[in-house]
């Protein structure tokens, strides 16, 4: 079946080592970021599609995208949106927060408590 | 800019100069399905490219000028004497690394995209292919030929099943976005460039027999071939499955005078000596080796026709004049892009080979040309001032008459 052989193989590792110009660290995380940022354009390629479609068909105006105005219930849905989405996005970063304070009060390590609940086993 | 009467010029084409949406690629029955966000990928990548040699790339020169060579100068007591010495400079700076890893990486995403396209529907294309030449003459494949080194060592697409040709599809549908259509609708600009040059030289010139040696899918064949529909052409590769695509496109592109041959061209004892009234090699001599290349143009030598030609297009050698570092950026595919032999044949004395396989002097040629575009939708590299060291669809004809 080709879409199995395709999630196999499209990115798969040509023949030759790699190069690697930055940091490893660095080069994989601009990596991932660069694909992020082409999986973004093609979202906001796909959503200019659908605007232009709408538009041709006469459902809506591109103006009237620019100019819509939520209502106070609607901006209220899209701000919860909006600040659901930062909180899972910048996850690490809340939990490293946490763990200051966590830290302070003697956080454990999992595999320091499986020493110490089979500790006498 | 004056104001035009004719509303059609008002908009932001008129004073766009990026480069085209893959929706003006040119397709043909072996073409790949590629549905919305696929070509949005592609669209991205060859913005990408662009981005990268036009808003990026000037920066590593001043880089180079401004810290990587003073440095170099500093520590060495002396400025740099070969293009090696500045690209050893070169890769300690950030922004060259930034730049490098940031091209390596979109070509690597371009692979990714081409494959996935090609791979997920290439049973289908492989039937495809197979209905168009299975049992044409044109189609003559030989399991037996050993694959040289030079082409086993440092790639090979990926064959997962006998008759795939996703590697040829993946190529096709790709070049397009590497080069910001600058190759034009079928990726065919540089053969247009050199059919477009031989009629224009010498307008009476008739072959009767053209072969391009390396010709993966024939895509800078079909042009010469359709410049000369009276000519027999042969595509000679040693890769079947380029071989099988290129003639399904061919002929579903209405050209029917290629013969496609599997064959290595340092040896094509197959033929007679002068069987051939021009031979032709395009973006080829920098995938060989100082062996095979050898062989080629000793082959070529005894292959042409007395007054035939031979035509090597590629990129522009390293002269004197070339300053170092345009050699050394020159170089980044031999380091960072599986092209071993780049950097050496960029270097060496094309025109001594030449003369040691039998041709004369005084009957050598270097020419530059430039792609050979449909310009009311493409952008023309003849008028196109950024550099893009190594990509730019602009390359030099080595050559000989015989």
């Amino acid at each position: 079946m080709s879409i199995n052989l395709a999630l196999e193989t499209a990115s798969a590792k040509p023949a030759g080592k790699r190069p690697y110009f930055l940091d490893r660290e660095v080069e994989r995380v601009l990596a991932i970021t660069m694909a992020t940022v082409q999986e973004l354009a093609v979202a906001r390629q796909r959503v200019d599609t659908l605007e232009r479609l709408l538009e041709a068909k006469g459902v809506l105006t591109r103006d009237e995208i620019d100019a819509f105005r939520p209502d106070a219930d609607q901006a209220a849905e899209r701000g919860l949106w909006m600040q659901e989405y930062l909180a899972r996005v910048l996850r690490i970063v809340q939990q490293e927060g946490e763990a200051i304070a966590a830290d302070a009060r003697g956080d454990v390590r999992s595999e320091d408590v499986a020493v110490e609940i089979t500790a006498g086993a | 800019m004056t104001a035009s009467a004719n509303l059609k010029n008002a908009g932001p084409a008129q004073a766009y100069d990026g480069p085209p949406d893959y929706q003006a690629v040119g397709r043909h029955a072996v073409f790949p399905q590629t549905d919305h966000d696929e070509i949005a990928r592609l669209n991205f990548l060859a913005h990408m490219n662009r981005h990268l040699s036009t808003r990026v790339m000037p920066f590593v020169k001043t880089a180079w000028e401004n810290r990587a060579e003073p440095e170099l100068v500093k520590t060495s007591g002396q400025p740099p004497r070969t293009r090696h010495d500045v690209r050893k400079a070169l890769v300690n700076d950030p922004m060259f690394a930034t730049w490098s890893a940031l091209r390596r990486m979109t070509m690597e995403q371009r692979q990714q995209a081409g494959r996935w396209t090609a791979v997920r529907q290439a049973e289908t294309l492989a039937a495809h292919t197979r209905a168009l030449t299975d049992g044409d003459p044109r189609l003559q494949l030989d399991p037996s030929l050993p694959i040289p080194r030079y082409v086993a060592a440092v790639d090979h697409h990926c064959m997962p099943f006998p008759g795939d040709v996703s590697g040829a599809v993946s190529y096709d549908h790709g070049i397009f976005a590497t080069t910001g259509g600058m190759l034009g609708r079928y990726s065919d600009g540089g053969g247009q460039a050199v059919a477009a040059w031989v009629k224009k030289t010498h307008p009476d010139f008739k072959p009767r027999r053209i072969l391009e040696i390396g010709a993966t899918l024939g895509h800078n064949l079909v042009p010469i071939a359709q410049a000369f529909p009276d000519a027999e052409v042969v595509a000679v590769d040693v890769g079947a499955p380029m071989l099988r695509y290129g003639l399904a496109r061919a002929k579903s592109m209405g050209v029917n005078n290629i013969t496609f041959v599997q064959a290595d061209g340092s040896d094509l004892s197959r033929y007679a000596d002068a069987s051939f009234d021009w031979i032709q090699t395009t973006m080829f001599l920098h995938e060989l080796s100082y062996a095979s290349m050898k062989a080629i143009f000793a082959e070529t030598h005894r292959l042409l026709k007395p007054d035939g030609f031979v035509l090597h297009v590629e990129q522009p050698q390293y002269t004197p004049e070339m300053p170092l570092f345009e050699q050394a950026m020159r170089d980044w595919d031999s380091f960072y892009n599986n092209e071993p032999f780049w950097s050496t044949l960029h270097e060496i004395d094309i025109d001594g080979w030449l003369v040691e396989a039998g041709f004369e002097r005084s009957k050598l040629m270097h020419v530059g040309v430039t792609a050979v575009v449909d310009r009311d939708l493409f952008p023309d590299a003849a008028d196109d001032d950024s550099e893009d060291y190594g990509r730019k669809a602009a390359w030099h004809i080595l050559g000989a008459r015989k």
